[in-house]
């Protein structure tokens, strides 16, 4: 069930932005491999360089220096293949579509037949437990569910990578920790490679099996953990004594990279 | 508990009614009262003269009554425009030249006219300036100059260009309104085509979507509260313009040669009427624009 093909590799990325300050490193030698079905979770402070790590990968943003491919191409032509969905931090729904027609919107951009288009929202919205709320219009569904559905959005394509730039950050606790929940689920159905991108040590360790942790000023990565967690993590595993360890070794990661300036 | 909160919301439905009817009431109760005065004031002067003349002398009950009645005064009193609007509107044949109807309609098909041509044109330029950058820095000061130019001074221009070449009739008039309404749809449209923040602009890159998808899909669904906003002013500015048109042209027909043959023959009660047919055409216009618009947000749900 583990194959450890690697879909993303970098190596030695830079991206400088040139200010009215002067430059500013966004990121600085960052080489990291991201295989097959690893649920890789990026933490850090801001300003170091985590979602802009991510946005190299969906390439919105290109690097100054360093080689990054992405399924074996490079991010442009991996973006124009559809190799990746992306999810924001806010759901980014239409407020004039309902939720069928706002998953339907790129699957109409990418020229999707209709009968497909209305099996895979089908489909999507089973998977984030969505099922009868595809008639409904994003006002009507709760954050959380917009949420959802704008994942589902991000999964009716089919694309192998699933890249996530602090999905939960603006919901609440109880809510994300089920949404949490309902992703791992998702993640091992679809065994899809996960880019997660979060400020929050917990939903980091709960959710990965690799953890990356970085650092600002320049934003580089300072430590990669291996979780050693096993595959089926139910919401209790976060009280167990090798939960608690990891997360302290994050912890102290972050502390290493002066992460608490 | 539910049985006696129930009538609460109808009852206060009612008071908020009456509520907001009370204000607009005792304003234009107001500038009717005013409006008489200054009329029996304005009005007195020629009464007095032509009493001066006979050699007599006007008790005050006689003045009020002569200053409220002439024929051609210098301010018509309400009572008077109100006949003339009413006797120009439902007591002539429609297609009589003495109809406000008929002069109405004129004017009506000529704002409409140049309303759509503005609204095309308003479009079509705010689509440029958003998509090319060298639209973008050249026609805002260009649009903005062609509005800081009197309109006054321009329709009879338009209008002799184009008799010149043959055309009269509808087509100038409407070109004269289309100079004043594509100005608010410009500046609404390149507003309202510029508010899909960089997130959504970001998911559309990420599906790889075309600019013609991004455009049909995306910044245009978003610009229509800014499109429908833009059209108010736009269609009342359409109706200035067109009853502009109608004045240099010696034009026989519609509400500004109306308002311009009253000028001629001192039909002050004319003027007034077609002023306030004039008026009340902008408020219908304004109104059916604002219906379409709150049934086409509420349906996009995007009213706010």
């Amino acid at each position: 069930m583990k194959n450890h093909l690697p879909v993303i590799h970098a190596d030695n990325i830079s991206l400088t932005f040139q200010t009215a300050d002067g430059p500013v490193h966004a990121l600085k030698d960052v080489s990291l491999t991201i295989n097959q079905g690893d649920f890789v979770s990026f933490i850090g402070p801001s300003g170091c360089g985590k979602t802009t790590f991510l946005r190299t990968i969906a390439a919105l943003e290109t690097p100054t220096g360093g080689v990054l491919d992405v399924n074996g191409m490079t991010p442009d032509q991996a973006r124009k293949a559809r190799a990746y969905g992306y999810v924001f931090q806010a759901p980014g729904l239409y407020p004039w579509r309902t939720i069928a027609g706002n998953i339907s919107l790129p699957l109409e951009i990418m020229g999707f037949a209709k009968a497909d288009r209305k099996q895979r929202i089908a489909r999507v919205l089973d998977l984030v437990e969505l099922g009868g709320f595809g008639g409904k219009f994003p006002w009507q569904l709760s954050g959380g569910m917009q949420q959802r559905a704008s994942i589902a959005r991000a999964l009716a394509f089919d694309a192998d990578i699933l890249l996530m730039d602090e999905p939960f950050g603006a919901l609440d606790e109880i809510v994300r920790d089920r949404l949490n929940e309902a992703l791992l689920e998702l993640w091992r159905k679809t065994r899809k490679t996960i880019g997660f991108v979060t400020h929050s040590i917990p939903e980091a360790v709960y959710l990965s099996t690799k953890i990356v942790v970085m650092s600002p000023r320049p934003g580089r990565i300072t430590k990669i953990i291996d979780s050693p967690l096993p595959a089926e993590r139910p919401l209790e595993i976060r009280d167990t004594p090798e939960f608690i360890a990891l997360a302290h070794e994050v912890r102290e990661g972050l502390r290493e990279g002066h992460g608490y300036d | 508990m539910t049985e006696i909160a129930m009538p609460a919301p109808a009852d206060g439905f009612l008071r908020r009614g009456v509520g907001a009817a009370l204000p607009v009431l005792t304003v234009l109760l107001a500038i009717i009262v005013i409006w008489y005065l200054a009329a029996v004031w304005m009005n007195a002067q020629w009464v007095q003269d032509q009493a001066a003349r006979a050699g007599t002398e006007v008790g005050f009950g006689d003045l009020v009554r002569q200053t409220l009645t002439q024929d051609r005064p210098v301010l018509p009193a309400p009572h008077q425009v109100a006949i003339g609007w009413w006797d120009g509107v439902f007591g002539q044949k429609i297609t009589s030249k003495r109809s406000l109807v008929y002069h109405g309609w004129i004017t009506l098909s000529a704002t409409l006219a140049g309303f759509g041509i503005g609204t095309v044109a308003g479009i079509l330029l705010a689509v440029g300036i958003v998509h090319n950058r060298a639209m973008d820095q050249s026609v805002m000061p260009w649009a903005i100059a062609s509005q800081s130019v009197p309109i006054l001074a321009i329709a009879p221009m338009v209008i002799v260009v184009f008799a010149s070449a043959g055309v009269t009739g509808l087509l100038p008039k409407a070109i004269i309104a289309a100079w004043l309404s594509f100005f608010p749809v410009l500046v609404g449209m390149v507003k309202g085509l510029r508010t899909p923040d960089a997130m959504q602009l970001d998911l559309m890159r990420s599906w790889n979507a075309s600019p013609r998808q991004r455009f049909w899909r995306l910044r245009l669904p978003s610009s229509l509260p800014y499109l429908f906003a833009s059209l108010k002013v736009a269609i009342a500015a359409a109706l200035v313009g067109t009853i502009v048109g109608e004045l240099p042209a010696g034009a026989t027909a519609g509400l500004g040669a109306r308002l311009l043959s009253g000028s001629y023959y001192g039909q002050t009660v004319q003027i007034w009427a077609a002023l306030f047919a004039a008026a009340m055409l902008a408020a219908v216009l304004v109104i059916v624009v604002g219906v379409i618009e709150k049934a086409t947000l509420t349906r996009m749900g995007l009213a706010r």
